[in-house]
Order: structure tokens, then sequence, then C-alpha cells
């Protein structure tokens, strides 16, 4: 991994962590957990629909999406380096953690571009 | 080069202690901060929940319908369950991180860390909220 990228992508762990913990819980209780039990009444799919094709909402999803996933990539790359020792596959984890969190990120990107 | 100076035929072997992939089991500070590490895999799980999501979306309501469905099944409703105790633990364990992760100055004198531990948790509590009405509105 070049060097001068280290701190954009710790901007975007810590942009992503942020993101995560401030609107992950209330999100995940509710399509996760309360929605699907019913313990709440869940919204429908034009309420839903009607959300999602809103601009503002478009980016608030595209940006809920993909910082966290970010943020996913950063942690899980150094928990395989420091938790199961395998410091000698630098390169092809940061490469897979990253690509993973970055096709993650394309494809909310492109679904919410061309909803209709 | 001085004649004296030559190359050992073997290299020194470094004194290193085999440390166990068990490592972070072995204390409280560590079982956290691995604990930590692995709330990261809940939010993926959470990131690619909201990616079906979207994809349902724009496929239309029998697609919807069949993600919704997918959603209120046994196995899917326990891992949420568990993603969501993670994301929890990652919620309260970034929030208390943040104050010395970043120091913040204002007028030269530092913020205090229950300034900053206050007002992440109001924003918390004001976006939980914001979150919940336009969902729950109906």
């Amino acid at each position: 991994m070049a060097r001068p990228l280290t701190p954009f992508l710790w901007t975007l762990f810590s942009a992503g962590g942020t993101v995560a913990a401030l609107l992950y819980p209330v999100h995940l209780f509710l399509t996760g957990l309360a929605f699907p039990a019913g313990w709440l009444p869940a919204p429908g799919y034009s309420a839903l629909h009607g959300l999602a094709t809103h601009s503002l909402v478009r980016l608030y999803l595209f940006v809920l999406v993909s910082l966290p996933l970010f943020h996913w990539a950063h942690r899980f790359r150094y928990t395989l380096y420091d938790g199961l020792q395998l410091k000698h596959l630098t390169a092809l984890i940061a490469v897979l953690c990253y690509g993973t969190a970055f096709i993650g990120s394309a494809t909310a990107g492109y679904t919410l571009w061309t909803m209709r | 080069m001085s004649a004296g100076v030559g190359y050992t035929p073997y290299h020194p072997r470094w004194y290193r202690r085999r440390v166990s992939v068990w490592w972070w089991m072995e204390s409280r500070s560590y079982t956290g901060f691995v604990l930590r590490e692995i709330s990261s895999v809940a939010v993926a799980f959470f990131a690619v929940v909201l990616i079906a999501l979207l994809r349902a979306l724009a496929r239309g309501p029998e697609a919807y319908a069949r993600f919704a469905a997918a959603l209120a099944s046994p196995l899917m409703l326990a891992a949420s369950l568990v993603a969501f105790l993670f994301v929890l633990f990652h919620a309260v364990t970034w929030f208390h991180l943040a104050p010395t992760a970043m120091v913040v100055r204002v007028r030269g004198k530092r913020v205090p860390d229950a300034v900053i531990l206050g007002s992440n948790y109001l924003a918390w509590i004001v976006l939980t909220a914001a979150v919940a009405f336009i969902l729950l509105r109906g």
C-alpha cells in the first residue's frame, strides 16, 4: 500500500466509524429487528421507495452504506494482520478489504443513481 | 573496508517469543480491543443488508416483499440481533474513544473530555430520534 494513501484511508475509517456509531444502531434496530419481527409498524414499499428516490435521501443512503464499508475494511484488515498474524499477506489483504468496500459502495451508488 | 570486517555465514536469530493466536484472551482489555475490531464485521453485515434493501427497492414491490420475508426468517433475525449488539458496542466505544483520538482546543484551552462525550451522545440521540420519526411516520 502506497504511503500517501494511509492518511486518506484512515480518514475514511474514522468518518465511517462515526457514521456507523451514530446511525447504524437505529437503522439496524428498525430494519433488522423491529420491522421484520412486527414490534413496530413497517413502512410499506411505496413509502420507502418514495423516500429512497428523494435526491437528498439518495446521498444520505450512499454515505450510510459506503463510509461504514471503508470503516470495516480498515478494521478488518488490521484484525487479520494482528489477530490471525497474517503480516506476510499485507498487500493481498489490503486489496481484498478495500476492494470489497469499493465494490459495495459502487453497487450502492449505481443502484441509487438508477433507481426510478 | 578493513580486512577485519566480514560477514558471518549465519544470520543471527532474533529472539521472538511465539505468540498464540489466542493472545487476546489473556486480558480483558485485549478482549475488548478484539471485540471492537470484530464489531466492524457487524457493521459490514448491515451495510450489505442495506445494499440488498436498495436493490430490492429498485427492482419493485415483489422483490421488496421477498427481501422483507428473508429478513423475517429466524436465521436473519438472530444475525440481526447479534449484529445489533455489536453495533451498539461499537457506538459506545467509539464515542468514548473520540476525546482521546481527537483533542479539540478552543482559544488555546482543551475542551474537557466530558463535553466531547456529551455532545457525541446528544448527536446520537437527536439522529436516532430523527431517523425513527421519518421511518415510523407511517
